[in-house]
């Protein structure tokens, strides 16, 4: 046989450049930004964050490899999503979620969240926060016991945890605003300082909110988020909070509290970013930045939980695909 | 000289890498006619031209080998003398099938033949100048390949009142029209006199980008020549696709083209320099349209080049007339890489659309994934025409073709700036490619039933 | 406690009531149905296929009741399904010739040669708007299976790059005719067996070279057994109205493209003829 040798070459539609663009960049761009709040969470709550942060991940990369492994799917495991997950939800806990909680969690998130649906791209509702809100549904004793950060133990053993509860900020403005007691913060610059560095009560990576800018910022930068949806969102939070604030101050906290307090950085940044639960459109991500801004301050100020971010974001998730269908673009050439 | 600067700012555009710096100061060289040419019937928009020539045949060059078949077509001239030796059917990069005519040159055989000149056009009637226009085989040298005649006859009901010379050559390197801008200015401004002449039009935008400098100068220059309209250099930012028909109308003029429209619509007529260029040398030379500059490029190839060569030269010869490759390549391109059309060999031979030919090898390569869209919106924000192609390709998977519609897909210009940003390596543009055949064959037939009925 | 009781109170007060409203709203808009036309429905397949031109079974019912449509246009339900009309409506009835689909091409990934690589969408019509395809042979099967995604049966297998119909579960719908780009499939009486598995129009040696099991266009099958076998240009035709009378047609074609599909399936027929 004399096969000549006639290079083959590709043949596919036009473009045939392409931006180096793809699924796993982004994913590690997404990595890097959560990385200064990885260091903070580290920082405030030592082996428990380091803890929680390896379980949720292995957790979750492993739940991913063994989904597609059952349903067939050749997809490659390479692109790095299972990986954010498990950070996202690592941040959503508390610093003393026990590791089978965790690892619950993991399974909720990928399996449950992701996979269920058909894998990236097909969920419609945040993993992480799917997973959050299971676990608090399904152990909320354990979901609500909060530890102050900067224990002195915290770096030598994992045994600090067992000593005093406490609860967040919100918890106890919660407590308070229910009970008709008078708020319990003095709020000032020096208090919410502390509270922007990260030095509070509250899930492991909610804390900082300095590192959560940081990494956002890059986000920024690198193009992979933009402002729509992080900006009308913590706009619309603050300017609910200022409101309340002035029309009733003994029985609302300042809006430096509410940006600060919680876990509405790490929501409006992260997790009401994540690209395929958010509706495509510029218009659409104005929409669904405020009603999250809303909702979140809806549930704080009047709602059951102290907190609102997560059932925020996940209630949002739910309209994506009715402001999908609503903002349309005025298309080139058609008459507005 | 008037400067202008666009008007607008693209909807959406990309930033891709240029590569232009290959061969933007390379003159333009002239190729002599290879052995052999391959001269293909269907190398305009339309029917395809039916050959008049048989196997056999001596043939001279500038010689009228196949006629037009019909208003929309275009005929078909011997590119070099010599003799016709098969007339047969080949594959068109559609995958369609049509005539082509194989001609043996001889290089011993220097006649040409051309039509009369017309130095003296200013006295002919319209009429005269657009038989000639479509008699020497003219049609849209940008990549569409529209047969010129038929643009420069608007219908009466359609006033023109702008002429848009597109010299923006936004496709990645691509330097052709540049170097023709550098090189023909005067005869690009010939043309545009007898075009502004025929279409009684006061208003002249020749569009650059702004990464041309010189090409802008030498036009603005040669623009001192024009008298007796209102002529002005737009210079356009460097970002694609400003080289795209609607896309420099409302740079340039503030308009927009409705959907579905055309330029004429919107009182402008849209050309090529390239074929610019082509109607200045039917009318005063009375050449026809045989030979074409095609930039030869990418990092492989030994000689990137701009080349005069006839049309109907097989790539192989192109790429060995420019010292072959350095390396293999992976994929081959007619075109440019953003619009252009990947090449299974090096069989196929230039039209007279045939505007580059790009050579990449292996790490140039982007490969199509079909991941799942995770909804980054990118594809969305890259989109001049204001689509949503990541909802789009998804109705087109899910074969719901009416929804495809229903989300103007028939509106896409095919630019591929959305495939470019895309994440997943969606194959976006293969999906718009593969329904609006079948949309556009749908609504005919709708229509169709509507008109019996 | 009793939080959960309210709770379940009240779901269960809203399905209640979405529970009546349902059962009113289809009490209320219920269309008058000639009874007849379900008594035909009982007859037909049920697979809602459209091989009949209807929207599926129901609409054809309705269409035979409404005298729009004769009895004979349920191909996958053959004679039986005829014989059960006939009887329901009372029309003569005729007998059917079970007609199967035939992919009339033997290009596997071993037969027949890539012109290209072609990456894009997993669809045939797609990679054929792509340079005619990627097969050297302009004509041949692309693998992609667009055929095998229309069958309503999954009659359709993709094996080695080419399509296969499995003719025993094919219920002659139609469905993949129009699906395939390249025009490969007919529909063939289902008790014939030999078939001409190419249809490249191609000349002798450029057929030959683009795959290994193409009709060269030699005129031996006709010779051999013209009423079975007819030329149009450079591919043999089978003519299926005559049975082949000369099996040595199979050995004699010297572009084993003449197959016998009764044994095995048209998958490995050139096995063991290697010479
Ligand atoms: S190819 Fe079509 S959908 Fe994609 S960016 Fe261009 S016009 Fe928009
Ligand atoms: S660019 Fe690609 S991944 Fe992003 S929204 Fe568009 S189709 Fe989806
Ligand atoms: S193979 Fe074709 S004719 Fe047979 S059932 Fe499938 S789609 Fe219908
Ligand atoms: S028979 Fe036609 S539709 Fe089926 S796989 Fe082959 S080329 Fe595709």
């Amino acid at each position: 046989m004399s096969e000549e040798t006639v290079p083959i070459y590709t043949v596919s539609s036009a473009p045939h450049a392409h931006s180096g663009a793809s699924v796993r960049g982004i994913m590690l761009d997404v990595i890097i930004a959560l990385t200064p709040a990885m260091l903070a969470a580290t920082y405030f709550f030592g082996l428990h964050a380091i803890r929680l942060l390896l379980v949720c991940v292995i957790g979750c990369v492993a739940t991913e490899a063994a989904c597609r492994k059952l349903m067939g799917r050749n997809l490659a495991i390479d692109d790095l999503s299972a990986v954010v997950t498990g950070i996202l939800l690592a941040f959503n806990l508390p610093p003393s979620l026990p590791t089978g909680y965790a690892l619950f969690g993991c399974v909720v998130a990928i399996a449950i969240a992701k996979q269920v649906f058909g894998g990236i791209g097909y969920n419609p509702f945040n993993p992480a926060l799917i997973a959050r809100v299971a676990l608090l549904v399904s152990f909320p004793a354990a979901m609500t016991r909060w530890h102050s950060p900067l224990n002195p133990d915290r770096w030598t053993s994992l045994g600090w945890i067992d000593a005093a509860t406490t609860a967040t900020p919100l918890d106890l403005v919660k407590t308070a605003v229910t009970s008709g007691e008078t708020l319990p913060f003095s709020w000032d610059g020096s208090m919410a300082m502390r509270f922007f560095v990260g030095n509070m009560d509250g899930c492991i990576g909610e804390v900082s909110a300095l590192a959560l800018l940081l990494g956002a910022a890059y986000l920024l930068w690198r193009r992979c988020i933009s402002w729509h949806i992080p900006g009308t969102y913590i706009a619309t939070v603050a300017i609910l909070a200022g409101m309340l604030r002035v029309i009733n101050p003994s029985a609302n906290m300042p809006l430096t509290f509410h940006l600060l307090a919680g876990g509405l950085m790490l929501g409006a940044l992260y997790m009401a970013t994540d690209m395929t639960t958010s509706p495509l459109t510029k218009r659409g991500q104005i929409i669904y930045g405020i009603g999250c801004g809303l909702l979140t301050m809806v549930i704080r100020r009047w709602g059951g939980y102290p907190e609102g971010v997560s059932f925020a974001i996940l209630l949002m998730n739910a309209v994506t695909p009715l402001i999908n269908q609503y903002t349309q673009l005025g298309v080139y050439g058609h008459k507005a | 000289m008037k400067v202008t600067r666009a008007l607008r700012k693209l909807r959406g555009s990309i930033h891709p890498q240029y590569f232009k710096g290959l061969t933007a100061d390379a003159p333009i060289t002239t190729m002599p006619a290879p052995a052999k040419l391959f001269v293909s019937m269907a190398q305009h928009l339309g029917a395809p031209a039916k050959p008049i020539v048989a196997k056999g045949d001596i043939v001279v060059q500038g010689q009228c080998i196949a006629e037009a078949a019909g208003f929309i077509s275009a005929p078909v001239h011997a590119p070099a003398s010599g003799k016709v030796l098969e007339v047969d059917t080949a594959p068109t990069p559609a995958g369609t099938m049509a005539p082509r005519i194989i001609i043996e040159t001889d290089p011993q055989n220097t006649e040409t033949q051309t039509l009369p000149p017309m130095p003296e056009w200013q006295k002919q009637p319209r009429e005269t100048l657009l038989a000639r226009i479509a008699e020497a085989g003219i049609a849209g040298m940008g990549g569409a390949g529209f047969p010129t005649r038929v643009k420069l006859s608007p219908p009466a009901d359609k006033p023109i009142d702008t002429l848009i010379i597109n010299g923006a050559e936004c496709e990645p390197y691509l330097t052709a029209d540049h170097r023709l801008m550098v090189e023909h200015s005067a005869g690009i401004v010939n043309g545009i006199r007898i075009i502004c002449h025929l279409l009684e039009v006061k208003h002249v935008h020749v569009a650059i980008e702004e990464n041309k400098p010189s090409a802008i100068e030498a036009m603005q220059q040669a623009l001192e020549q024009l008298d007796g309209v209102e002529a002005s250099v737009c210079i356009l930012p460097t970002e694609y696709p400003q080289g795209a028909e609607k896309q420099q109308i409302s740079m340039t003029t503030g308009r927009e083209v409705p959907s579905g429209g055309l330029p004429m619509d919107v009182g402008c007529v849209v050309e090529n320099v390239g074929t610019v260029l082509a109607v200045a040398n039917a009318i005063l030379e009375g050449l026809p349209l045989t030979h074409r500059v095609t930039t030869v490029t990418g990092h492989i190839v030994q000689t990137p080049q701009n080349v005069l060569a006839p049309i109907g030269t097989t790539y192989a010869d192109l790429v060995a007339f420019c010292g072959g490759l350095t390396n293999p390549a992976a994929k081959v391109i007619s075109g440019g890489p953003m619009m252009g059309m990947a090449q299974p060999s090096l069989e196929g031979s230039t039209t007279k659309t045939s505007s580059g030919l790009v050579f990449l090898e292996e790490r140039r390569v982007h490969v199509y994934r079909s991941l799942p869209c995770i909804g980054c919106g990118r594809c969305i924000e890259a989109c001049p025409m204001d689509l949503i192609p990541a909802a789009i390709s998804y109705t087109v998977e899910g074969g719901d073709y009416d929804k495809a519609e229903a989300l103007n897909i028939l509106d896409c210009i095919e630019c591929g700036c959305c495939a470019f940003v895309c994440p997943a390596s969606r194959p976006l543009v293969q999906h718009f490619k593969l329904a609006k055949p079948k949309i556009i064959v749908k609504r005919r037939q709708a229509a169709a039933a509507k008109g019996t009925a | 406690m009793l939080t959960i009781l309210l709770t379940a109170g009240v779901i269960g007060g809203i399905a209640v009531l979405c529970a009546s409203a349902l059962a009113l709203a289809a009490h209320c808009f219920a269309v008058y149905e000639d009874p007849r036309v379900g008594e035909l429905e009982k007859c037909l397949p049920g697979v809602n296929c459209g091989a009949c031109g209807y929207a599926g079974c129901s609409d054809y019912a309705k269409a035979i009741v409404a005298e729009e449509a004769g009895i004979d246009r349920c191909a996958p339900g053959g004679n039986d399904v005829l014989e059960a009309l006939a009887a329901a409506t009372g029309a003569a009835a005729t007998t059917l010739e079970k007609m199967v689909a035939l992919v009339h091409c033997n290009g596997t990934a071993e037969n027949a040669k890539h012109r290209h690589a072609y990456n894009g969408i997993m669809d045939c019509q797609a990679a054929h708007q792509l340079a005619g395809g990627d097969m050297t042979c302009n004509y041949g099967c692309l693998g992609y299976g667009s055929c095998a995604r229309v069958c309503p049966v999954d009659a359709i297998e993709i094996n080695k790059n080419l399509a296969i119909v499995h003719p025993d579960l094919c219920i002659g719908c139609k469905a993949c005719v129009a699906s395939c780009p390249r025009n490969l499939i007919s529909m063939v009486p289902a008790s014939k067996k030999i078939h001409v598995l190419c249809s490249s129009a191609d000349k002798g040696p450029i057929a030959k070279k683009a795959c290994n099991v193409a009709c060269i266009g030699c005129r031996i099958c006709a010779k051999l057994d013209g009423d079975a076998f007819t030329m149009d240009g450079f591919l043999a035709k089978r003519n299926y109205d005559n049975d082949v009378t000369n099996p040595a047609v199979i050995e004699k074609c010297p572009g084993k493209c003449i197959v016998d599909t009764a044994p095995a399936p048209p998958a490995q027929p050139t096995e063991g003829q290697h010479a």
